[in-house]
């Protein structure tokens, strides 16, 4: 269950802790993966650690439209075959209580977390669709859809690419392909364990799991839903949580 | 048979799928060629990449039928 043998699979935010875990995981399934990110550096080192021949890298910086609209096509020609599954990873975050947010931290946010993705998941769709198969994941967040103090803009873009999900699986179910979404919680990364002790036990008190979460358990949800089991499932958003919020 | 008229018939074959004795001037895509409005859409698009023009969208809503893509697309070239 769960092969991805023959498969190119483009992960965008590819560095980062949870994008690492998600090309790693699809990467051991069989899939050749492309790991997209802004720093070469930490792409290549990445790269290095998964090895062999079906890891290729390219640098994308995702807050200019252009590069966004020709990541696909240097994804295929890296891998030297179509993107069969694109998971839609990157986005960055500007927090501050909306009052003293400003336009341009709105901006790039909505650009980067929104708009980007949309840009890639239509230069994907344009060849799955001509194949007749493929698979979209986009990582939102469980602050899409329960709001979070001081992230308006973030769970602005994490709600809207809920919406533009479910509206993509409608437009290309009949193609086979299906768009989903996988909604994390708090998960482990560089970003969370800077926090104080106190601040991390109260975190893990709103989990009923009892604990933060791990990039593999986010991979795992990723997988599950790029694969050919998963043929039946479109327009969903898996909750991974540890139960924190149970939407 | 223009050259424009056969190129656009081959790429209605290629994407629908449909019999080349089918694809008649008089076939409309929807109701005579079997396609959806996603097809609709990809075929506009593929008649954009194949013959380098723009077929805006208000133009694009009123290519119903195989002739009226090939009318279209023989205005733009000779413009």
């Amino acid at each position: 269950m769960f092969k991805l043998d023959g498969k190119v699979a483009l992960v965008t935010g590819a560095s980062g802790g949870i994008g690492g875990a998600i090309a790693a995981t699809l990467h051991a399934q069989g899939a050749t993966v492309v790991l997209s990110g802004t720093r070469e550096d930490a792409l290549k080192a990445q790269a290095e650690k998964l090895g062999g021949e079906r890891v290729h890298y390219v640098t994308a910086n995702l807050s200019d439209p252009a590069e966004a609209d020709a990541l696909i096509g240097k994804a295929e020609e890296k891998a030297g075959k179509p993107v069969d599954i694109l998971v839609n990873n990157a986005g960055l975050t500007r927090d501050m209580l909306a009052l003293r947010m400003k336009d341009e931290d709105w901006d790039q946010v909505l650009n980067v977390d929104l708009s980007s993705p949309f840009r890639l998941c239509r230069a994907a769709l344009k060849g799955m669709l001509r194949r007749r198969s493929g698979r979209i994941v986009n990582i939102a967040s469980v602050v899409g859809a329960t709001g979070n103090a001081g992230q308006a803009n973030y769970s602005a873009a994490k709600a809207g690419m809920v919406g533009m999900s479910k509206s993509l699986a409608q437009e290309v179910g009949s193609r086979g392909v299906t768009v989903n979404v996988v909604a994390p919680g708090f998960i482990v990364t560089p970003m969370t364990d800077v926090l104080p002790d106190a601040q991390k036990e109260k975190l893990q008190s709103q989990i009923p799991l009892g604990r933060l979460g791990k990039p593999e358990d986010i991979a795992a949800a990723v997988l599950y839903l790029c694969s050919d089991e998963a043929g039946w499932v479109t327009g969903a958003t898996l909750h991974v949580n540890g139960g924190m919020a149970m939407i | 048979m223009s050259e424009i008229a056969d190129k656009v018939k081959k790429i209605v074959v290629e994407h629908l799928g449909v019999e080349e004795s089918k694809v008649t001037p008089e076939a409309s895509f929807i109701d005579d060629l079997g396609a959806d409005s996603l097809d609709t859409v990809e075929l506009v698009m593929a008649f954009e990449e194949a013959f380098n023009v723009e077929i805006p969208e208000d133009a694009a809503e009123k290519i119903a039928t195989v002739k009226d893509a090939i009318d279209y697309i023989e205005k733009q070239k000779a413009a």
